[in-house]
């Protein structure tokens, strides 16, 4: 039976679907419009979320970047890439790359490191269910603290008369208590191990989570085959978790780079501007210099930075699939 | 007919579609209203009644509902104005004042600290007292003292926090030290004694965190001041390689070549300095007297008393005293500028600036008022006789940029006292760097 939009009589007969239009009888849209505009209607409030507070934002700091005199003063004046040839040439600038590069290099390789053999502790036949059970919740405890709490009880631990000072010292490690977050030599070694510290229970539960999807017939013919517990890892560990290893490393050091407020809480970036990276720098140009022109110069360039770890991070989940 | 299934899914359909399309037709107004409409106070008035907003960190860190309820007095007094109280903790309102200040949307009546003046009254985002007050024909003379920028005041101190000498008794006894110091020579031996006792007790605490570069005026520049010295010309400029500033950096490097200051300095928070002091780590430091009821409430058996800032050797003149303010200022958005001028004048009044002061335990901005010291901590009178015996110094209030120009005197200052540069290449480099702000 042939149905027309104007023919309710003929309804019985049509199957609902959505390519049905939308106003009953008299559509308000063209048909061929009004069959396209649920979906598009559906995820419009999270496009427009997306663009108002993600898309907006950046394309203005972008835009400040080129610009003189924004924010907190009145004229505003195009500087093409004067802002940009500024930041890189500030010696600040360089020294907080150089920190940056150094913080989350470290971080990412010692937290893959870390996170691989709490992950193959955890999943080793030769403890019970209930003992690894109980390490895995020991294991995973510092990523419940949030990054506030943690800076204050690494302060606290590191402090000159603190704990970290009294067990080096009893030990014999040390000869007398070191000011491991005041001192420019080991300042920045200092809040690298706070950040492994805090960050490794993600790679550990993504490594776990892996490491019991390798099937385990591998290993049994491998063992037949007479290979040893080291190849073994090397040979089939590895490989099998080569894809979670690569994913988990580019994000990382993604976030690891952006990382402002534990820096911010342990050193201030300082001392001598040893622990300075990207984002307090970036932070001190807006809010303490009123320099937002340059702050967003810089804003930009980390954006980029990350946008190159973000294509590789692209690419291998592409490769993967 | 259409199935009664099929009826059923038409209907659902067309609501969810018509639903999707609502919630995005809002949200993209909700998206639109919010990014314009930026040259407007946030106040309201409606048929004469008028709302202001007070945005400041006090009401925390005052009694609970004191604040509120001077606020509440004040609207019994002015009904047809209604005022809104926002409060955050200091450290995130400076950066939301920052970001209001840019976007014009500062509260009608805000708070301010002296550092931000310059910056604020420059982007033309606090409003010019001056003329409001001479327009209310409001008795100025009453005021202890006003920020001002090219004559103009912004700022109008309510309540001042002094920031005297805090010395451990106990310490100093033990150390064989039977007075307070009172000069420089005095205060060494002081430090060099306490440091002595061992067992990780130090002589001074001296908190040069970068993130927080305050300790550049109240722990450093306050041993200038303190001795009458300025780090600025008559006419306001940059003046870091005079004999005074010069002297008073080397008195710090003394003392931290000698090591008599708490290890860890170079990033030590004040909170950290203060912490200290209340453990008996720390035998004086420099700290704001609002402090003195947080180190009673954690340590209540911690013997020790405030003093002047120690001077140079042979000084006699009036000492100069640090001091932070709670200070207030007018939006220049503001619709309602006259009545915010009622608030800050009601804040100003003796009888509430009296209360106020008690409340906050700090010193008050009017001259006529006197804070009311029968129920509260003795010390608060000895720092009062110590405030009015000398005279209230912070010269960093009003300069543009006032904490970029502290973090880059105390960048300078580490690498001074780590042994990179001279005293003089410190200061040179310093006065370089100012005037270029300036």
């Amino acid at each position: 039976m042939k149905v027309t939009p104007n023919d309710p009589g003929s309804a019985a007969q049509l199957n609902p679907t959505l390519t049905r239009p939308i106003s009953g009888s008299r559509g308000i849209l063209p048909p061929r419009i009004a069959r396209k505009l649920p979906p598009y209607a559906f995820i419009a409030p999270t496009v427009i979320l997306i663009v108002v507070l993600m898309i907006v934002p950046i394309l203005m700091v972008i835009t400040y970047s080129v610009m003189d005199n924004v924010v907190v003063q009145p004229s505003s004046q195009f500087a093409g890439l004067h802002n940009y040839v500024q930041v890189l040439t500030d010696p600040d600038f360089q020294a907080a790359l150089r920190n940056t590069l150094v913080f989350i290099v470290a971080s990412t390789a010692i937290h893959l490191v870390i996170g691989l053999t709490f992950a193959i502790l955890l999943n080793t036949p030769m403890l019970g269910a209930a003992t690894k059970a109980f390490f895995r919740v020991i294991y995973i405890l510092p990523w419940l603290f949030t990054v506030a709490v943690i800076a204050v009880l690494w302060r606290l631990l590191l402090s000159p008369y603190g704990v970290a000072n009294y067990l080096l010292t009893s030990l014999g490690l040390v000869r007398s208590g070191v000011d491991w977050l005041a001192s420019p030599t080991t300042a920045l070694g200092a809040v690298v191990v706070i950040n492994i510290w805090a960050g490794y229970p993600f790679f550990m539960i993504s490594l776990l989570a892996g490491l019991q999807a390798v099937p385990s017939e591998l290993y049994e013919a491998a063992k037949v085959d007479g290979a040893s517990a080291l190849q073994r890892f090397w040979n089939i560990t590895l490989p099998q978790l080569r894809p979670i290893i690569v994913s988990m490393a580019v994000l990382d050091l993604i976030w690891t780079s952006q990382q402002f407020a534990l820096i911010w809480m342990t050193t201030g970036g300082g001392p001598l501007n040893v622990t300075e990276v990207l984002s307090t720098f970036t932070y001190k140009q807006a809010f303490s210099n009123y320099e937002f022109s340059t702050a967003s110069a810089s804003a930009v360039i980390v954006l980029f930075l990350s946008m190159i770890l973000g294509y590789f991070y692209v690419r291998q989940q592409r490769a993967q699939d | 007919m259409m199935s009664k299934d099929a009826r059923t899914m038409r209907g659902a359909r067309r609501l969810l579609s018509a639903t999707a399309t609502v919630a995005a037709v809002a949200l993209a107004a909700a998206g639109c209203t919010g990014t314009s409409g930026g040259s407007s106070s946030a106040s309201g008035s409606a048929g004469g009644q008028v709302t202001l907003q007070l945005g400041q960190w006090w009401e925390a860190e005052l009694p609970a509902g004191s604040f509120a309820g001077l606020i509440s007095q004040f609207e019994a007094q002015n009904p047809n104005i209604k005022v809104t109280l926002l409060t955050s903790p200091f450290a995130t309102f400076s950066q939301q004042m920052v970001t209001n200040a840019a976007a014009g949307t500062l509260p009608d009546v805000v708070g301010l600290s002296g550092a931000w003046v310059s910056d604020f009254a420059k982007q033309g985002a606090i409003a010019d007292l001056s003329s409001l007050m001479a327009a209310d024909k409001y008795d100025t003379s009453q005021l202890a003292s006003q920020v001002q920028i090219s004559g103009k005041t912004y700022m109008i101190p309510v309540v001042n926090f002094v920031y005297p000498l805090f010395v451990n008794k106990d310490l100093l006894t033990k150390a064989g030290v039977s007075t307070v110091p009172t000069t420089r020579t005095e205060f060494t031996a002081a430090a060099t004694a306490i440091s002595k006792l061992g067992g990780n007790v130090e002589g001074w605490g001296l908190p040069l965190d970068t993130a927080v570069p305050n300790a550049i005026a109240n722990d450093v520049m306050s041993w200038v001041w303190a001795s009458g010295g300025s780090m600025l010309t008559s006419s306001g400029e940059p003046d870091v390689t005079n004999a005074q500033v010069k002297s008073g950096v080397e008195f710090v490097k003394s003392l931290y070549d000698a090591k008599v200051i708490s290890p860890g300095t170079l990033t030590m928070k004040e909170q950290d300095k203060v912490e200290q002091f209340t453990t008996g780590q720390v035998g004086m430091v420099i700290d704001t007297l609002a402090h003195v009821t947080l180190v009673r409430k954690n340590n209540p058996n911690l013997n020790f008393t405030v003093a002047p800032i120690p001077a140079q050797d042979g000084y006699t003149g009036k000492r100069g005293i640090p001091y932070a303010s709670w200070g207030v200022g007018i939006s220049n958005k503001s619709p309602h500028k006259a009545e915010a001028l009622k608030l800050v004048e009601y804040l100003m009044s003796a009888n509430v600036n009296a209360q106020l002061s008690t409340l906050a335990k700090g010193f008050p901005g009017n001259k006529t008022a006197v804070p009311d010291f029968s129920k509260s901590d003795p010390l608060f009178k000895t720092a009062f006789d110590i405030y009015q015996s000398g005279y209230p110094a912070n010269e960093f209030v009003g300069l543009p940029k006032a904490e970029q120009l502290e973090r880059t005197f105390e960048e300078q200052l580490q690498q001074t006292l780590t042994g990179s540069q001279s005293v003089d290449q410190m200061l040179t480099n310093t006065q370089t760097a100012w005037k270029a702000i300036f």
